[in-house]
């Protein structure tokens, strides 16, 4: 007990700062991905409720792939063809190989993964939001940006928070994923330690119980936005 | 001002980034597992080995900008062919399939590749004493593709890990009967306390093609430029004794020959 | 199905998907395919049988632990829960390499281990894959059964006891049939999401499906083709059961 604490310490020789760093790099990629992926999923779900048929069919064709393949799969083909792309493009354009960062190409694979199930429950909130209150607020003739601005988007938040919270977690989680591309964040950390160390159990163990209380905050946090966001509806509403 | 504070960071690290492009960054990838002596990391997230002082010598010697990069051994190949790295040195053996790929630097280290069983085991290693056995080997490696070869008919399984420390850890716990390695590698394992459980008990037969012509460094095809370069600095470390005095410091005998 | 498919821009659609797949197969590297059919194959079906393996086992450890939370007493629903939370809030890929790593690193400390009867199985890696899948689809699962559990009528409950009926036939004829009812849409997405999660355990020496891809590269330095092929491979997989389901679904009585 004692040498596992020695082992988890945040001042060298303990690795306890290692785990940190990771976490931190872990927490950040996530942050960036859960975002780019709401960017897609915002976009998304419009094109898939109201775009044309060619849109729509696409972007079934998209989120269709995205949430059959494993995203071990996924992040390893988007890694190489992402950087692959990006390199293209800058050789077409008469520059060097561009510098990626570990964590933006993290951002960029799990953001693509995100955007797909994003995109399905930003379009299940929207649709969830009473036609009745869009008809009313376009019966005062109010502008296609205002209506958005002012009465789809705050609508349909509250519908969207429990699959939005729900996916947050699984970019967190996902995250661990990169270890096996060999990023440096929680999971990969925790690796090196406990292969340095041989104290595996230990190491693992700390890492589940990082990755368990940002699990905890989230719900906690989520569940506060949540009530925010449910203000001035009618309670019975999750009751029915 | 969060805002106008990113932009500033953000500006400055383009110019950083900039300039340091003007000074031609070359980014040295090492594998990103710990592979002692080679290469392992410290608690403040700093590599140090045999390997990675070899690469920093060869650059002083050269007077090039380098950057230790580590990434995914099993993907260490394509990094370098998407150019998120600019050379390998990570214990990667010269062989003729992956010559195919990439190009080789000569190489700066040669050793034999070796089984390693648990003490008083009775395992060699040839056909006759893997027969039925365990053996575990790292991916990726020219050990895998020559156990795969020699050894597929008579061992019992052969287990193919991520990292080599994931199969000493495996023979230390007994779930593998033996693990083919480098010899250096395994000297040192041998030597730690975990590997206590274990002894060397010899090198497998030489095949060239797959073991390769020794440890070199790796570069993309057509670079020859950056190829020289390291060649010279290869040359110049093993000239004026910087090689040696690096070696010493980590094992008793050389591990350079012709 | 197929008629949804005869719409001109559909067609359009699938003509440029045609193209895309013969542009693929002339100008890819294809060669390796004949040489590791056979290990590509075997992969498949360990992927196949870990996958099935888990889903029967982790459902049947689901049930109780949804059962626990939604009707069970404190000191039953309370470490139900705490599991559940562990296993979802944690990555399924440090949980295997926690009993896969972990619990070897602790096996020379206890030499009784190699003597046992067990020492053959913990030897090889495929109970530890069973294992930690199984419980990971037990968590996820769980939470789900709680919920099913909790929708059931409680009229229904009480019509049952009022006839009489013996505590474990009210669970078996009316509570479980309409729990997995309920539980039913949920359970395909939730299959699906089993199948993604079987790769990982190639991190811990397993050769199922994704392995194979990688051996590939690994062996032959080939990087896309294997990624893809292996993608539509699972693409193909997910399809059946999104089938299977659909027809499952269909049979059962409507509510």
């Amino acid at each position: 007990m004692e040498q596992a604490l020695e082992l988890l310490s945040l001042s060298p020789p303990g690795w306890g700062a290692n785990l940190l760093r990771g976490l931190a790099a872990s927490i950040q990629i996530a942050l960036g991905a859960f975002g780019f992926g709401l960017i897609i999923g915002f976009f998304g779900a419009m094109g898939k409720l109201y775009g044309s048929p060619w849109v729509r069919d696409l972007l079934e064709v998209y989120t269709t792939v995205v949430r059959a393949v494993p995203e071990l799969v996924l992040i390893l083909i988007l890694y190489y063809v992402g950087t692959d792309i990006i390199n293209n493009i800058a050789a077409a354009m008469g520059r060097g190989p561009v510098e990626i960062s570990g964590i933006a190409a993290g951002i960029w694979v799990l953001g693509v993964v995100q955007g797909a199930y994003s995109t399905e429950i930003l379009r299940g909130a929207i649709k969830a939001v009473p036609p009745g209150q869009i008809e009313a607020a376009r019966a005062f003739g109010m502008p296609r940006g205002l209506l958005a601005r002012r009465v789809t988007i705050p609508a349909m938040t509250a519908f969207a928070i429990p699959g939005l919270a729900n996916l947050w977690l699984i970019a967190t989680k996902d995250t661990a994923l990169l270890a096996v591309v060999g990023f440096s964040e929680l999971t990969l950390e925790t690796r090196q330690a406990a292969q340095s160390t041989r104290a595996y159990f230990t190491f693992f163990l700390a890492a589940g119980f990082l990755y368990l209380m940002v699990t905890l905050l989230s719900g906690v946090i989520f569940g506060r936005i949540e009530k925010w966001a449910r203000r001035g509806q009618p309670s019975h509403r999750s009751a029915s | 001002m969060k805002l106008r504070t990113m932009l500033a960071t953000a500006t400055a690290a383009a110019l950083l980034a900039g300039g340091a492009a003007a000074a031609e960054t070359v980014k040295i990838g090492i594998a990103a597992e710990p592979y002692p002596p080679f290469a392992l990391p410290d608690s403040a997230g700093n590599w140090s080995g045999w390997e990675v002082e070899i690469a920093k010598a060869i650059c002083a010697a050269q007077e090039m900008t380098c950057e230790i990069t580590p990434t995914g051994w099993d993907g260490i190949i394509p990094s370098l062919l998407g150019e998120q790295i600019d050379v390998i040195m990570a214990s990667m053996s010269i062989t003729e399939e992956r010559a195919k790929k990439i190009d080789f630097t000569d190489h700066y280290y040669k050793t034999p590749a070796v089984v390693v069983t648990a003490k008083g085991s009775g395992i060699t290693p040839d056909d006759a004493g893997l027969s039925g056995k365990i053996l575990g080997v790292q991916a990726s490696t020219t050990h895998q593709t020559y156990a795969q070869k020699h050894f597929e008919d008579s061992a019992a399984e052969i287990r193919v890990y991520q990292t080599q420390d994931e199969a000493n850890q495996d023979l230390y716990s007994g779930r593998v009967d033996a693990i083919q390695a480098d010899s250096i590698a395994m000297a040192d394992f041998v030597n730690s306390d975990i590997g206590a459980c274990c002894e060397i008990v010899g090198a497998v037969a030489d095949d060239e093609a797959i073991l390769g012509k020794g440890v070199g460094a790796g570069v993309r095809k057509g670079d020859d430029e950056l190829r020289e370069q390291l060649n010279a600095g290869i040359a110049a470390i093993l000239e004026n004794g910087t090689y040696d005095e690096i070696t010493q410091k980590y094992f008793s005998t050389t591990i350079y020959s012709k | 199905m197929i008629r949804a498919m005869l719409i001109p821009r559909r067609l359009i659609m699938l003509g440029f998907f045609a193209a895309f797949v013969i542009w693929c197969a002339v100008t890819l590297d294809w060669s390796w395919i004949p040489a590791y059919a056979p290990l590509a194959l075997s992969g498949l079906w360990v992927t196949i049988w870990l996958l099935v393996v888990s889903l029967v086992l982790g459902f049947a450890l689901a049930v109780p632990l949804g059962l626990a939370q939604a009707i069970g007493p404190w000191y039953l629903a309370a470490p139900a829960r705490a599991f559940c939370t562990v296993i979802r809030g944690t990555p399924l890929l440090l949980q295997i390499w926690l009993l896969y790593f972990g619990l070897g690193s602790l096996f020379p400390q206890f030499p009784w281990i190699r003597e046992s009867e067990l020492w053959p199985y913990l030897r090889q890696a495929w109970p530890y894959a069973i294992l930690s899948l199984t419980l990971s689809y037990a968590g996820y699962e769980g939470e789900v059964m709680r919920g099913a559990f909790a929708s059931v009528q409680k009229g229904q409950i009480e019509a049952a006891r009022a006839f009489g009926m013996p505590r474990f036939t009210m669970f078996r004829r009316i509570w479980l049939p309409q729990a997995i009812r309920q539980a039913l849409p949920t359970l395909g997405g939730e299959t699906i999401l089993q199948l993604k999660a079987t790769p990982l355990v190639a991190t811990i020496t397993i050769v199922e499906l994704y392995a194979v891809a990688a051996r590939v590269r690994q062996d032959t330095f080939i990087i896309y083709e294997p990624l893809l092929l292996l993608a539509v491979g699972y693409l193909l997989i997910a399809g059946v059961i999104t089938l299977g389901f659909r027809w499952i679904e269909g049979r059962g009585p409507r509510m």
